[in-house]
């Protein structure tokens, strides 16, 4: 058995290299992500032209939050957003194909056409992320847990866009559906979440835990109060919150696999 | 028994209504056979390949393939089958063919030396040199289909399973295939199992026939026996033609008396 970890090197490495055959549009994909990922950071600053506070938060805490849900997002979408064309594969047959080679069809989907320029986004959360923590102090006795919920972060996206691949077993036009939890996620997280509505809040907290992408880490990291006043103890489940979400959609992955009935031709 | 098929079927809920695509079908094929798997269109040809080869899990019954239950051990099956889709491609659609046949010599774990004498040799017996450095999309349709079974078969399975392999092959590749698939037969022992409309492939690989319909099974046995069925017909052609128009009259039954009692295998 090859590991799945050296699969996805493989299949990955393989589609590098049939980009890098086009070395000018590789380049100006990944800038292009990098510029359009900027304007998007840039709205932070505009806001805060006009104020100095945002749901309570000020400019480095507000470029932390977004940073930390801009790099895990941006890595989920690098690695595993391809999962959201199951139904492409399946209506195109080449799923048929992917599960009769002797490698996981998780990391087949994953890395089917794998487009490297996605690296442009992760960048630019990086370098939010960098320089939000430049203007906030974090010691060294909190600062772990900015690892931890940038990987935590990674597998809930993760294990949305598998949720979403494996509704595409049941529902093959639907994959629009999934896309409003990533992206939709993706976004809605890049704000303090004081900025949104109790019961919001309490949804990604309790239902569909984006809260622990970097909400609740991010409190503990900051050293700040819950404008909701949850639990503290909360701001440390983020990889318990991961690894449940990664257990759900493992076995909604598979049960989706069981009830796969390929095409007619 | 290499591959056993024990009073399967396999069922498709369609708007409601249910579509049962194969039937209550027992077979098995021994190791080192080359059996043709005829039968009208819709008669459930593919839907049985797929439940060989781990794709589709049957609905009833019990199918082994080189000792494993496909469905269930699917990844470890693949190592010890080779498949191929005539009407669609096993290969990387972006990717060059050499690049394609490099992927699945890391992925199969095939050892570099054993893989560089398969493909030489793969690639000689399927005229292939011309269009290694070729992206799949840009091949032929014939291309391709040689690109496929060499893709099928650089980790040496046991068992080979074809669907339609020669569809829209022009007489010269399709003789190319047909050659190829026997001698791999001769040569590697190799269990092929494949299914055509073309009865040039079955008179000229297979010394055994299974004729399936309406997800049942009609016939087993030699080519020989087959033609027997319908007498004054002489050409396979007519023959295959006769049963298949048969079993469109009567739907509901089986038709002829072999379903009942199928020939004992020769091989
Ligand atoms: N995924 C599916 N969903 C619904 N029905 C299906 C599916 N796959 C096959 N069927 C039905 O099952 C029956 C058998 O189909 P199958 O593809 O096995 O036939 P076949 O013998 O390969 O035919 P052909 O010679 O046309 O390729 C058909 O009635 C078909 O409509
Ligand atoms: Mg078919």
């Amino acid at each position: 058995m090859v590991s799945p970890v050296r699969t996805y090197a493989l299949l990955a490495w393989t589609w590098t290299r049939a980009a890098a055959q086009y070395p000018l549009s590789f380049t100006l994909m990944t800038l292009g992500g990098f510029v359009l990922g900027g304007l998007d950071a840039a709205v932070i600053w505009v806001i805060f032209a006009n104020t100095t506070t945002l749901g309570g938060f000020g400019l480095s805490e507000v470029m932390f939050l977004y940073g930390t849900a801009g790099l895990a997002f941006s890595v989920g979408d690098l690695m595993f957003s391809n999962l959201d064309r199951i139904s492409q594969h399946i209506k195109a047959g080449t799923f048929d194909a992917m599960l009769v080679r002797p490698v996981s069809p998780f990391v087949q989907v994953a890395t089917d056409r794998f487009v490297p320029h996605r690296i442009g986004r992760v960048l630019q959360g990086a370098l939010v992320l960098g320089i939000g923590l430049s203007g906030v102090h974090v010691p060294l006795e909190r600062a772990w847990m900015i690892p931890v919920m940038v990987l935590s972060g990674i597998v809930i996206f993760t294990a949305i866009w598998a949720l979403g691949g494996a509704a595409q077993f049941l529902l093959t036009d639907a994959p629009e559906v999934a896309n409003a939890f990533t992206y939709g996620g993706g976004t809605l997280v890049q704000y303090p979440l004081s900025v949104y509505g109790d019961n919001l809040v309490r949804g990604v907290t309790f239902v569909l835990p984006l809260a622990f992408v970097n909400w609740q880490p991010g409190l503990y990291v900051l050293d700040l109060e819950d404008p909701l006043d949850l639990p503290h103890w909360l701001r440390f489940l983020s990889p318990a919150a991961a690894l449940a979400l990664a257990l759900v959609a493992g076995l909604a992955w598979r049960a989706g696999i069981r009830r796969y009935r390929s095409t007619g031709s | 028994m290499i591959i056993e098929v024990d009073r399967v079927g396999r069922t498709f809920k369609v708007r409601g209504s249910v579509v049962h695509a194969v039937q209550d079908l027992s077979f098995s094929v021994e190791a080192g056979e080359f059996v043709g798997y005829l039968g009208p269109n819709g008669a459930g040809k593919s839907t049985t390949i797929k439940m060989l080869t781990g794709i589709l899990a049957p609905t009833s019954g019990h199918v082994r393939v080189a000792g494993l239950d496909p469905s269930r051990r699917r990844t470890a099956l693949a190592r010890r089958i080779g498949v191929v889709f005539g009407q669609r491609t096993t290969l990387w659609w972006d990717l060059p063919l050499k690049d394609s046949f490099e992927l699945i010599r890391l992925l199969y774990k095939v050892d570099r030396k054993m893989f560089r004498e398969r493909l030489d040799e793969l690639c000689s017996l399927l005229g292939m040199g011309d269009f290694l450095a070729t992206p799949v999309r840009q091949l032929s349709l014939g291309q391709r289909m040689r690109g496929d079974i060499t893709a099928a078969l650089l980790h040496d399975p046991a068992v080979l399973v074809l669907d339609e392999p020669t569809i829209g092959l022009d007489v010269v590749s399709k003789a190319g295939v047909r050659d190829f698939l026997r001698r791999r037969s001769v040569e590697h022992g190799t269990t092929v199992l494949l299914t055509t409309h073309d009865l040039g492939d079955i008179e000229r690989l297979c010394r055994r026939v299974m004729l399936i319909d309406h997800g049942r099974l009609a016939f087993d046995g030699t080519v020989g026996d087959l033609r027997a069925m319908v007498p004054g017909e002489t050409s396979i052609e007519d023959v295959v033609a006769h049963l298949y128009l048969s079993s469109r009259e009567s739907p509901r039954t089986r038709p002829h008396r072999p379903a009942q009692d199928p020939p004992s295998v020769t091989a």
